[in-house]
């Protein structure tokens, strides 16, 4: 059991790192990412070029999956969705838009990339054993620099100006502007930071598993899922929605046989969005 | 700095490629009747690239070799051969569409699918529409009469399985045995074989009915619990190019010291990327062109594949068969089969033609009359070999049974 429980703790901390991004996307601009999975993936793979193909360090890699994907996210934003936006005010336009933006990036990934998995040398090596539970080093290393890395976005979204800005801007975006908030700044910003996170989830995470150019799409759907648990643009929720997979996902192999998990896992989450469609922490949309 | 050039001129690689394609595109018109187009068809985007996507290169790359060489003579005509691929996403609803496609270009041979459930979707088109098609599906009712257009291109699973199974009771005294796979038809039917399989033969199966679902990115929880069981070997059953190296190396990080298997296609380095030292002893069933047995003409293969698209894939060198024996078909009949796959069916039963990728030579036949009582099946040798250093060492060769 113990194993178990920290199989639960890796995952659901994964996840949640996985979820932040698609979450601040959704809270400031209400679009639901569905390319995110693929900025995860193209994060994996700017770790890989950097740390395997250039040679050099890792945790240049992970910043530069940051900067790039990030980078890619205030492109979308300025050049893709703010055009779209500013012309349709349907909220499937933007959805459409995101998953045709999906199925470009992953099929431009499959020609730059190619079709082989990548994975990056370990960085760290051993085994802790807890309670009977084996606990690889690297995986200490990861779930550290992730919790580390949420409570960091947490702090900046909560105390710093830019922050606050954000915070405002996703409850009410006129009266951010009555503030003398540069909004069209403020959009790509969060945007940008949203997609960074993303990227800067697939590089961290490419140290213990691994990534290939199709990766995107179930990574999509399983973010989309920890948002609905925790509640949509809810950073709090997004986290929470996080480690509630993962224990779903750990316990529900560790008691139910394989194929039932997710079955059981959707009826789980079905049941609830019937009883509170808004997830744990979220709140009516408009 | 390190660099790594396969990687960096891979894009540029494929937009050459593109624009080649383009240029002889715009030129096909003046040589239309001296070019004989051949298909490919599967799984050619997401988890699964690895297969379809590899096929695809492999036919153009085998195709480029014999163009360089002035095409290929069938009767009095030498043609140009030109390889259209088309991508069914794994989707059995697009490989209709897909086979659909490539017939309505004229294409009456086609390499592909590459899983159970788009070679059974295309199926139905490749009957109604006389079209040969080669696919990587171990579904027996693809090649079993009254079924006559399909014809296996590799070693199934459960001609490879038992073999394997065999070996480890033998030389490492196996024998309690774990099955583990992806929630889906496929790897889940190679699952059933292989476990039925290894009750026949007398081992001990401890666990067979785990599955983890597509994308999973974290194989500890359902690893742990197939490790919970003390198997003394694990197989992977249909496991897909993306998964092996994750799942291999979250055996061992989980304290798993038995042996590890598959008996779908694999590449070496990919693997061992991946799991790194973890992946040393992982035992492959498939690819064969491992170096011990490997001919110069495979090692010319290899150099074009790799100058084609920036990379060498192990998996090619069992692909590379397909095109291979159908080609040489066409040649055997002559004319007459290029519109008629009757006359191309009527000589599989007798057909012998040169092998060039083993060092030893041998000859390429159909086979497969004892599994599907008809020879529907290429006779690539069965190779089973085990990742060391991220390369192959061969553990044995052998023939499958007609």
């Amino acid at each position: 059991m113990a194993q178990v429980l920290l199989n639960a703790l890796v995952v659901g901390t994964t996840y949640a790192l996985i979820a932040l991004g698609i979450t601040i996307i959704f809270s400031i601009m209400k679009i639901v990412n569905f390319a995110h999975g693929q900025l995860y993936m193209i994060g994996g793979f700017v770790v890989y070029y950097f740390n395997v193909v250039f040679g050099l360090p890792f945790w240049f890699g992970l910043l530069m999956s940051f900067v790039i994907v990030g980078a890619m996210g205030i492109a979308m934003e300025l050049f893709l969705f703010r055009p779209v936006m500013l012309r349709v005010k349907r909220e499937e336009v933007t959805m459409l838009l995101a998953m045709g933006t999906a199925v470009f990036l992953e099929s431009l990934a499959l020609i730059v990339f190619g079709e082989k998995q990548r994975g990056v040398p370990p960085i760290a090596t051993g085994v802790v054993e807890l309670f009977g539970a084996r606990l690889p080093t690297g995986r200490i290393v990861v779930i550290g620099v992730a919790a580390l890395l949420i409570v960091a976005l947490m702090l900046f979204i909560g105390y710093t100006k830019t922050g606050r800005a954000l915070r405002a801007m996703a409850q009410d975006r006129e009266a951010t502007a009555l503030q003398g908030v540069n909004l069209k700044w403020l959009s790509a910003a969060g945007f940008g930071l949203g997609t960074g996170l993303a990227g800067l989830a697939g590089g961290l995470l490419v140290a213990i598993f691994a990534v290939h150019s199709g990766a995107g799409t179930a990574i999509s759907i399983k973010a989309f899922l920890m948002i609905m648990i925790g509640g949509a643009g809810v950073l709090s929720g997004a986290i929470l929605g996080g480690f509630v997979l993962g224990v779903l996902e750990s316990v529900g192999y560790a008691l139910l046989p394989g194929s039932m998990t997710f079955l059981v896992i959707f009826l789980i989450v079905i049941g609830f969005l019937i009883v509170r469609p808004n997830g744990i922490m979220g709140k009516p949309w408009g | 700095m390190k660099l790594k050039g396969f990687e960096v001129t891979r894009l540029v690689r494929s937009m050459a490629l593109a624009t080649t394609a383009g240029v002889f595109a715009l030129a096909a018109p003046a040589q239309a009747a001296d070019t004989l187009k051949l298909g490919a068809l599967g799984v050619m985007s997401g988890p699964f690239a690895g297969w379809g996507g590899v096929m695809c290169q492999t036919f153009k790359s085998r195709a480029g070799m014999w163009n360089d060489d002035g095409g290929v003579k069938i009767g009095d005509k030498t043609y140009q051969i030109e390889v259209v691929c088309v991508d069914d996403k794994g989707d059995p609803k697009g490989a209709q569409t897909g086979a659909e496609k490539l017939i309505s270009e004229g294409i009456k041979y086609i390499q592909g699918p590459n899983t159970d459930s788009t070679a059974e979707s295309a199926k139905t088109v490749m009957e109604a529409n006389k079209t040969i098609n080669m696919p990587y599906a171990f579904s027996k009712s693809l090649y079993t009469p009254p079924a006559s257009q399909s014809i296996l291109g590799m070693v199934a699973s459960y001609q490879v399985g038992p073999v394997i199974y065999k070996w480890l009771m033998d030389n490492k005294g196996t024998k309690k045995i774990a099955f583990l796979s992806e929630n889906n038809a496929d790897p889940i039917n190679q699952r059933n074989e292989g476990s039925a399989a290894a009750k026949a033969l007398g081992l001990e199966v401890v666990s067979d009915q785990e599955t983890y679902e597509t994308g999973t990115t974290d194989f500890f929880p359902v690893l742990t619990k197939v490790i919970g069981t003390a198997p003394d070997h694990i197989v992977l059953s249909g496991v897909n190019p993306s998964d092996v190296g994750p799942l291999i190396k979250a055996a061992r990080e989980l304290g798993f010291e038995g042996t590890m298997s598959t008996e779908t296609g694999q590449d070496p380095k990919a693997i061992f990327e991946v799991a790194g030292e973890a992946a040393n002893g992982f035992i492959v069933a498939g690819g064969a062109s491992t170096e011990a047995i490997r001919s110069d003409f495979m090692v010319k293969f290899i150099e074009r594949y790799t100058k084609d698209w920036g990379e060498w894939n192990d998996v090619a060198g069992l692909f590379v068969y397909g095109p291979e024996i159908m080609v040489q078909t066409l040649q055997a009949v002559g004319p007459s089969a290029l519109d008629d796959t009757e006359a191309f069916k009527a000589a599989l039963d007798g057909f012998s033609g040169t092998n060039p990728f083993l060092k030893d030579g041998g000859t390429l036949r159909y086979v497969g009359r004892k599994d599907y009582g008809q020879a529907r099946q290429v006779s690539v040798p069965i190779v089973v070999q085990v990742v060391k250093d991220g390369a192959y060492e061969p553990l044995f060769v052998g023939e499958l049974a007609d």
